[in-house]
């Protein structure tokens, strides 16, 4: 691995080193190194590109590393990973992509990550992209991630995209059973001409199951988001969604909040707030000493934090 | 040492111009000055002025001699000018010690942080990872604020009514944070207050009211007076002592 791949590699997965516990590494389309454990198994699909990462029942404390780069401009790729959680495992996940484009082709990744987590399994899972090179080609990332929540199971999935992503779109679809719970933190990014796209869609089917959906964005320069969030309550159940969104420059930014209540006793919320930064947030940290752009790009380090 | 020399103020409203502001001059020599004066008086916009976050019309402000008139908020700051605001701004995503730290200007460990926020009375683990935002209450945002000020420790302090906004019991506390500063702090204390307790932790009093300096004079000259006074300019003191 070369130190352009090493460096995408510390962006999207924080490693400097071979991770511990289970990893797949995924390079320019090719495995570039496994490790399963007692627990956890991953095995390569036949059928299309891809693996499944199998998780024992009762695995507690283990993580799964699962990052993919690409450095070769002009790599175009679709992979499907299904994630199996056993019962009443507890588990982190650290999936990510980096990509690196110093040519003017398109490269571009699209992860189809499914999750099954069954009961009263937990899962952390953390996804993180990153783009960087300065070629003329694009850089493109339309992560797709299905879940699959079973009686009392719990998944937190925390999904960044900081830099460098020409073009997003990311589409969360989930189903809850029973006492099922998910809590959602997006964090984006754009700059420049870039577009981000994020739509979630989650059913809330089983009683007592809850979802939280929250996401905090900065738009920079000419850059366009759009947030749809779809919250379907179709038993007792509790859901939350909100976007909180700051612009700068020429950047737009639209949230569309979608709650439906099929059920007399779902309860859904959903709160959006977008605007400039406050100026009284300026001046504040302006008094501390900083200039206007220190102060700009500590409130936005801290909202993104 | 501040002066402000012919300090005025005005602004524009339905064509006619108002007045906030009217030819002030003032000289802050002392360790610790109270500011207090009728609500709407042009105290705070007094405060904004020498923090630079308000321009005046006319005239000039000097800090140690030199004229800071046409320098920004940022580099006022850096000459030595501190400000806490009357209502503290909140920030998602900003921690207590990220405060802390720009106000100290540098990394600071979590003990020197600590350290900043034991003298407004917080605990400050419980506090040093919250964020400024709507989960704190507003007396526990107002003694963040002066905790900032204590961690810049520069040569001017100025406190926009620290009062405003706490309880009494946070208040009695906070008492005590003003006279521990005053022991402390080297350099000019300068405090907007209507607090009779406040007051008398002061060295010298200025009276404003109606964007003028009615008054200014050592704490026993002015005190008595103020309190005394039929129509006396600060009505919280009368309704103490009632």
């Amino acid at each position: 691995m070369d130190q352009i791949e090493k460096t995408l590699l510390e962006k999207v997965a924080d490693l400097h080193k071979v991770p511990e516990g289970a990893y797949n590494i995924r390079s320019n389309g090719k495995m570039a190194g496994r490790n399963t454990t007692a627990n956890i198994d991953i095995i390569t699909k036949e059928d299309k590109s891809g693996i499944d990462i199998r998780i024992k029942p009762g695995t507690k404390n283990e993580s799964v590393h699962i990052p993919v780069v690409l450095s070769q401009s002009g790599l175009r790729e679709t992979v499907y990973n299904d994630f199996y959680i056993g019962e009443n495992a507890d588990v982190t996940i650290v999936a990510g992509c980096g990509i690196h484009n110093c040519g003017v082709d398109t490269s571009e990744h699209a992860g189809i990550h499914t999750f099954y987590i069954e009961k009263g399994a937990r899962v952390k899972y953390i996804e993180k992209h990153y783009g960087q090179g300065d070629g003329t080609g694009e850089k493109l990332m339309n992560p797709t991630t299905v879940i699959n929540i079973a009686e009392d199971g719990y998944m937190e999935m925390d999904t960044v995209q900081i830099k460098g992503i020409d073009s997003t779109k990311r589409d969360t679809t989930a189903k809850l059973a029973d006492g099922a719970t998910l809590i959602i933190h997006e964090k984006i990014m754009t700059h420049g001409k870039q577009y981000a796209e994020t739509n979630f869609e989650v059913d809330m089917d089983g009683v007592d199951s809850s979802a939280n959906v929250v996401s905090r964005s900065v738009a920079k320069d000419e850059s366009h988001q759009l947030f749809n969030s779809t919250i379907n309550g179709n038993n007792k159940c509790s859901g939350h969604t909100e976007c909180d969104a700051i612009i700068m420059d020429n950047a737009s930014v639209s949230a569309v909040p979608k709650l439906t209540a099929n059920n007399i006793d779902a309860s859904l919320i959903h709160e959006a707030a977008i605007g400039k930064i406050a100026g009284e947030q300026l001046i504040k940290l302006m008094t501390l000493g900083l200039t206007e752009e220190q102060a700009e790009e500590e409130i936005v380090n801290g909202f993104l934090k | 040492m501040l002066e402000l020399k012919n300090v005025s103020y005005q602004v524009t409203e339905e064509n006619s111009d108002i007045e906030i502001l009217k030819n002030i001059n003032l000289k802050i020599e002392d360790h610790f000055v109270a500011i207090t004066g009728p609500n709407g008086g042009g105290k705070s916009t007094l405060a904004k002025i020498i923090a630079g976050i308000i321009q005046p019309t006319e005239g000039q402000i000097l800090l140690d001699g030199e004229d800071i008139t046409n320098l920004s908020i940022t580099e006022r700051a850096n000459k030595g000018v501190s400000f806490a605001f009357q209502q503290p701004v909140r920030f998602k995503g900003l921690t207590v010690k990220d405060l802390i730290r720009m106000a100290a200007g540098k990394d600071i460990t979590v003990q020197e942080a600590c350290g900043y926020l034991a003298e407004v009375g917080l605990c400050a683990k419980d506090y040093i990872d919250r964020e400024l935002n709507a989960s704190l209450s507003g007396g526990e945002l107002k003694r963040i604020e002066i905790a900032m000020i204590i961690a810049r420790g520069t040569k001017l302090s100025i406190f926009d009514e620290p009062e405003a906004g706490i309880d009494l019991w946070s208040f009695n506390n906070l008492i005590q944070v003003f006279e521990n500063m005053h022991k402390s702090i080297h350099g000019s204390i300068l405090i907007i207050s209507h607090q009779e307790r406040i007051l008398d932790t002061a060295d010298k009093i200025v009276v404003v009211a109606n964007g003028e300096i009615k008054d200014y004079g050592s704490k026993k000259d002015i005190l008595p007076s103020l309190l005394a006074a039929p129509d006396a300019a600060c009505k919280t003191l009368m309704d103490k002592l009632v």
